[in-house]
């Protein structure tokens, strides 16, 4: 039963490179997203909406707090949801989840792409995909 | 370089994995759709007008709706799952038991939801 038994090895013994930042960063981003969605719930509910939204709506604006996610609620008065403070707690997750998505999305393209020139045009179209969501994202959520 | 593998798609779905594995393959496909929903849905605010309506229209839809929040749940609680395990190597001796827990808290709350999701549509 040995080989079920944890090993710690120390960061010099396993080296660090790209491959375990990002690792950890994935880790690390899905503990954040946990937070950022947590407190978009609780700024929700500081908001008033206990008495204008279902937990559907609470739960879309949790996942994303945009404007456009309370619009088609009983809402009446949408200033608060669209301040520059939520803008940029909607800009975070953004940037956080796309970073988190896109690194996923390498690895699982790793998994049936082994070659060396193959796995360079993946990360290439990674860099130009994370790039693009990220400012065609932020462009929505600034604008909306 | 590269790597051979050798392995026929037939084999690999024969491969026995059990839960671990089933997790696995669950994750992979959960992290696609949201992939995908997320990217198409941010083209579509960002688009706007026909284009735009038509891929609201079909995440509007209750069983697109169903498929993503499976997707999402199903993401954020096995990724709970690794990173607990990932962040605390000592709790992989458990690694079995916490994918039972895993089951036990996804399967009420996707169960409830999309039977709460369905009766809505169907009008009752």
């Amino acid at each position: 039963m040995n080989s079920s038994k944890s090993r710690n090895l120390s960061l010099s013994e396993r080296g660090l490179n790209f491959e375990t930042l990002m690792w950890f960063f994935t880790r690390l981003s899905a503990l954040a997203m946990y937070a950022l969605i947590l407190f978009g719930m609780i700024g929700a509910l500081v908001m008033g909406a206990r008495n204008q939204m279902n937990f559907a709506d609470v739960m879309r604006w949790a996942f994303m707090p945009n404007v456009t996610h309370v619009q088609s609620t009983n809402v009446p008065d949408l200033a608060p949801w669209v301040s520059v403070f939520w803008k940029s707690v909607a800009g975070l997750l953004l940037l956080v989840a796309s970073a988190h998505g896109v690194h996923g999305l390498v690895v699982i393209a790793d998994d049936y792409i082994a070659g060396v020139n193959g796995r360079k045009v993946i990360r290439l179209l990674s860099i130009v995909m994370l790039v693009s969501v990220s400012a065609i994202g932020l462009y929505v959520i600034w604008t909306s | 370089m590269g790597l051979n593998r050798d392995v026929s798609l037939l084999t690999g779905l024969r491969y026995k994995g059990q839960g671990p594995m089933l997790t696995f393959v669950l994750h992979r496909i959960g992290g696609l759709g949201m992939g995908i929903f997320v990217t198409t849905h941010i083209l579509a605010s960002f688009l706007g007008g026909e284009a735009g309506a038509f891929l609201n229209a079909i995440y509007e839809n209750w069983a697109f709706q169903i498929f993503i929040f499976f997707c999402a749940l199903f993401h954020a609680i096995n990724g709970l799952r690794i990173t607990i395990l990932d962040l605390f190597p000592k709790l992989i001796e458990h690694h079995r038991e916490a994918i039972w827990i895993e089951w036990a808290v996804f399967l009420p709350t996707f169960g409830i939801a999309a039977l709460v999701i369905t009766m809505t549509a169907l009008g009752g």
